[in-house]
């Protein structure tokens, strides 16, 4: 159930905040760096009148943190950043995955490595379904490739990170934050603010037990316990995944692109298609959990695989891992510091689909 | 004959866990933790507080106090405790960290974290050393100390000076009280508990942020007795560290 409101013009970095605000975000923590700023800025007032609360943080270090702290309150809370600063997150985001402490980050990401460029580009996609911290750990990804999609996934992000205690990342590109789209904002109902959940510090004012939160084992056998039963958490999301189809049905070639990229690839193959070539889109939304039985159902029934990603062959693994005993896939990269165009994917896809 | 009656003087406060700790002999750790306890209870706190503990010797402070607690990376306290009382402005929130923890790792928390005026409290134990890791310099380690990173003493030319955190805290805005206590006597402990019950009152009546230094022996470290370690904290480390209340709004004006 949920109740919608008119269409309103947004940038996806606003779709984003609204999306959270929605979902009842009650704090956000950021550190300002291009291309995200937007999700800041809009929160400095409008988290506060929805009866949040705010904090520009020191750094993206003490902004993970102090998110850390939020979430093990059990209270819904967000941060966001690009590539750089979601880099130096990855010290508190190792520390809630190994606590099971709910966040949403979010990663609107720039090109890289170092400083980069302040323009798009896929370049964190390891960082984002590897775990980029350290330890055994993963965490949610969801890859929105509209802004729609940024606004719905957000909502989603939420539910997910508290149903599963885990922290869930957003990942985005400058395209996707700077592009402004209409959307149809909807608030979901019956929100569950986590208050009655019996796992966050709220203090003992009921009488009961003391709660602790925490990460470190040091019992003989205890980490491997707590790795044991992370693990177990993290498989049982195979059922979760999700991916978008277009036009895959009669396809002789699947392009295998997520994000913006993503939407740019629908773009080439609805091109294709005006021209009667047999190509399809599978668009991964979950990039962790990775939608790899869709996938491979598809290897199966014989069709090809392109892989075309912003940046110079990260989730390529991913999709030959998942159609490895069947088939395999091409790989076209965009470097990362080039603005992709429909246009400039055409020849590889053509290239690929006449078998050159 | 006159009957001879005990009368218990002396016991456990009912915030501190029974259970043995974990620290060395000698080790003022434990005597911070029992103040907190004291006051938690005299306070009527335990229920309502939030804990969040960081890295160090100390770490197992969550497992000797009765209250709901939350872990936090080395350094970081200070944001993690910024997120909980965010969060939960009606809670009582503290963190608990160590001169490494504090002064080095998370200097750029503790420091912003004060200055922003959170409504909470931060006892920081400085025993010139990092425990925990086996002797190591800490940013308050003397001039001339020998840890396992500086064999030949620590130089000042080479490794800096010792940094004296309760004065640099009280120059910031948002700071309600700073104060500076050791742990090697009766007296200096019975003063450190009146500088904690202060902190405490300035973050219940939300005035700002409140910080209470603890000079603290680490014999094991320092390679000494308990009593050699009590000694060195009055001729050593007092005179570089000299204790005391630094800031008090309650004297001033508040803050915001
Ligand atoms: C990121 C990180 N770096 C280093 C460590 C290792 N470490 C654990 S405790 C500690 C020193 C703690 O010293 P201090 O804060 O003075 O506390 P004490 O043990 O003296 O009570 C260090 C460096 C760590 N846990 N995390
Ligand atoms: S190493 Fe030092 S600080 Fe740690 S428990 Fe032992 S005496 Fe205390």
């Amino acid at each position: 159930m949920s109740k919608t409101s008119e269409r309103i013009f947004v940038k996806g970095n606003e779709a984003i905040a609204r999306g959270a605000l929605a979902a009842k975000c009650k704090c956000f923590f950021g550190y300002p760096i291009t291309p995200q700023n937007d999700i800041p800025e809009f929160m400095s007032s409008a988290i506060i009148k929805a009866g949040g609360d705010f904090v520009q943080a020191e750094s993206e270090v003490a902004a993970a943190n102090m998110l850390l702290g939020a979430g093990a309150t059990g209270v819904r809370a967000m941060t966001s950043s690009s590539s750089p600063g979601i880099a130096l997150k990855q010290e508190a985001i190792s520390y809630m995955a190994g606590s099971e402490i709910p966040a949403v980050v979010v990663n609107m990401t720039r090109g890289g490595p170092g400083l980069g460029d302040i323009g798009p580009s896929q370049g964190d996609y390891y960082q984002s379904t590897r775990g980029g911290g350290h330890g055994d750990y993963r965490h949610f990804t969801l890859a929105p490739g509209t802004v729609q999609e940024a606004y719905d996934l957000t909502i989603r992000a939420f539910d997910i990170a508290y149903e599963q205690r885990t922290p869930v990342l957003i990942l985005g590109d400058a395209i996707l934050g700077q592009m402004k789209e209409p959307i149809v904002p909807w608030e979901p109902e019956n929100i569950d603010d986590n208050a009655g959940r019996d796992w966050a510090i709220n203090g003992r004012t009921d009488g009961r037990e003391k709660r602790l939160i925490k990460s470190l084992f040091l019992e003989e056998g205890a980490l491997a316990g707590q790795n044991k039963k992370l693990q177990a958490k993290y498989d049982s999301w195979k059922g979760m995944t999700e991916a978008e189809q277009f036009e895959t049905e009669d396809a002789d070639l699947i392009i295998c692109a997520y994000g913006s990229i993503g939407r740019i690839a629908k773009s080439a193959v609805r091109k294709f298609r005006k021209e009667g070539k047999k190509v399809g889109l599978f668009r991964p939304i979950t990039l962790y959990p990775f939608p790899k039985k869709e996938l491979k159902a598809l290897a199966e029934q014989g069709k090809r695989f392109l892989t075309i990603e912003h940046n110079l062959g990260q989730m390529i693994d991913d999709v030959r891992l998942a159609i490895r005993t069947i088939a395999d896939s091409d790989f076209y990269p965009v470097y990362p510091g080039n603005l992709p165009t429909p246009d400039e994917l055409e020849e590889p896809i053509l290239n690929c689909l006449e078998g050159k | 004959m006159t009957e001879m009656k005990e009368k218990l003087v002396f016991d456990r406060p009912e915030s501190v866990i029974d259970r043995p700790t974990h620290y060395c002999p000698g080790c003022h750790h434990g005597i911070a933790h029992r103040l907190i306890g004291e006051l938690l209870d005299e306070m009527n706190l335990a229920e309502n507080t939030l804990l969040v503990t960081s890295i160090g010797c100390s770490v197992f402070l969550y497992n000797y106090l009765n209250v709901d607690a939350v872990e936090a990376p080395h350094g970081r306290a200070p944001a993690v405790a910024t997120g909980v009382k965010r969060s939960r402005p009606d809670k009582f929130v503290f963190t608990y960290q160590g001169d490494g923890d504090l002064a080095s790792i998370g200097m750029a928390e503790i420091m912003h974290a004060a200055n922003r005026g959170e409504k909470m409290c931060v006892v920081f134990v400085n025993n010139t050393v990092y425990g925990m890791t086996g002797g190591q310099m800490a940013p308050t380690t003397m001039i001339g100390q020998v840890t396992t990173t500086t064999p030949a003493g620590r130089c000042q030319t080479h490794e800096g000076a010792p940094i004296r955190m309760t004065e640099i805290i009280a120059s910031l805005g948002g700071v309600a009280f700073a104060a500076r206590g050791a742990l090697n006597n009766v007296a200096n402990i019975k003063k450190s508990k009146k500088y904690l019950k202060k902190a405490f009152d300035f973050q219940l009546n939300n005035t700002g942020f409140g910080f209470v230094e603890l000079l603290s022996g680490c014999p094991t470290n320092w390679k000494m007795t308990p009593l050699q370690a009590n000694e060195r904290i009055e001729k050593e480390m007092i005179p570089y560290f000299p204790l005391g209340i630094y800031k008090d709004v309650s004297e001033e004006g508040g803050v915001c």
